[in-house]
């Protein structure tokens, strides 16, 4: 094989990034129209309350349903917001800082749902 | 017919700003766009820039955009246009003068896909043969000619400067899913990355832009199934 100035680093970050969107989007989609679905006319939005919650909460299915619930909406939603970054900054300062804003509010808020979800 | 042009000029040189300026050329309906230039070019306004070659759609050079979409100024009939015509060069590369944009930037982005046959066999002794099916499989992307039309209607690549942009992904389709080809691994590896294929949005503007026809979103579809599966 001959050889050719080398490809430029790239790493398979992106490739992996792009899939989980896909994936993501459409797990999202089955389990927030089933939540929704259940919520407004499987229990009835007139009914939730403490109670509802804490029952369903016994279950650790319902724990660990809505544990992912809140993994994949927050991840696609803060992976989405990297991407409009990379495309609407240029490279630099202004960026990476934002870029550490949303990470650090992605674990903040992902910490805070699961400890809730843990520990109810 | 009477055919007004308004086009958007610019000498970095002298002006301080781009402007637009008007032109009334007699044209018939099935004159060309280009015909329209030549006339304004050659007998009222010499400095009117752009750029032409071949003038049958064959070489690329002169795309632009026309009433705000990406054509070739050789294959737009002015029946297609009407009597008022709004030319502009190219979004996103820089102006060099009038409608002659830098493409500096284009043609290589273009070579980083090894845009070559790749084959270190030693030759048979005719030609590498190739069955019509396996040839057929990269038909739609042969028919590139390099025009630009894509890549300078794409919103991923105005956003983002380091983007490789559709036609140098047409480009590498082409030959990622030709049989004789040996350089899949590499190509795919300039391909990966967030310059590659993973900077597409799917927006479509390539495939509407492509005065060649080329399906081009799909074609880079199949480069992302490629580079997902690591081969075509």
């Amino acid at each position: 094989m001959a050889s050719y100035p080398p490809a430029p680093p790239t790493g398979r970050f992106e490739m992996y990034s792009w899939l989980f969107m896909r994936v993501s989007g459409i797990v999202l989609l089955v389990m927030a129209v089933f939540h929704l679905l259940l919520m407004h006319y499987g229990i009835g939005v007139e009914q939730l309350n403490y109670q509802v919650v804490a029952t369903r909460w016994g279950s650790p299915w319902w724990r660990l349903y809505d544990f992912f619930l809140l993994l994949l909406a927050l991840t696609h939603g803060m992976n989405g917001a990297r991407i409009l970054m990379d495309e609407y900054l240029r490279a630099g300062g202004w960026r990476l800082v934002l870029k550490i804003v949303l990470s650090l509010l992605y674990l903040l808020l992902l910490v805070m749902g699961a400890w809730v979800i843990v520990t109810f | 017919m009477r055919v007004r042009f308004d086009i958007k000029r610019y000498d970095p040189e002298k002006d301080e700003a781009p402007y637009f300026q008007n032109y009334e050329v007699e044209l018939g309906e099935t004159d060309r766009v280009l015909d329209g230039l030549n006339e304004i070019r050659w007998r009222q306004d010499g400095t009117l820039t752009f750029r032409r070659s071949c003038e049958h759609g064959i070489c690329g050079s002169d795309a632009m955009r026309i009433n705000g979409r990406n054509r070739l100024a050789c294959k737009t009939l002015i029946r297609e246009v009407g009597r008022r015509v709004r030319i502009e060069p190219l979004l996103g590369f820089p102006v060099v003068r009038d409608l002659v944009v830098d493409q500096q930037r284009f043609f290589q982005d273009y070579r980083s896909v090894l845009p070559f046959l790749v084959n270190d066999d030693p030759p048979p002794p005719r030609e590498r043969l190739q069955s019509p099916e396996a040839r057929r499989r990269f038909d739609d992307t042969t028919k590139c000619i390099l025009c630009a039309a894509c890549t300078t209607a794409c919103p991923s690549a105005w956003g983002n400067d380091s983007f490789l942009g559709p036609a140098a992904i047409v480009q590498a389709h082409r030959f990622i899913f030709d049989t004789r080809d040996h350089a899949t691994v590499e190509r795919l590896a300039r391909l990966a990355g967030r310059c590659g294929v993973w900077a597409c949005r799917t927006a479509y503007n390539c495939t509407m832009a492509c005065p060649r026809e080329i399906q081009v979103t799909r074609a880079i579809a199949e480069v992302k199934r490629a580079a997902l599966l690591g081969g075509p």
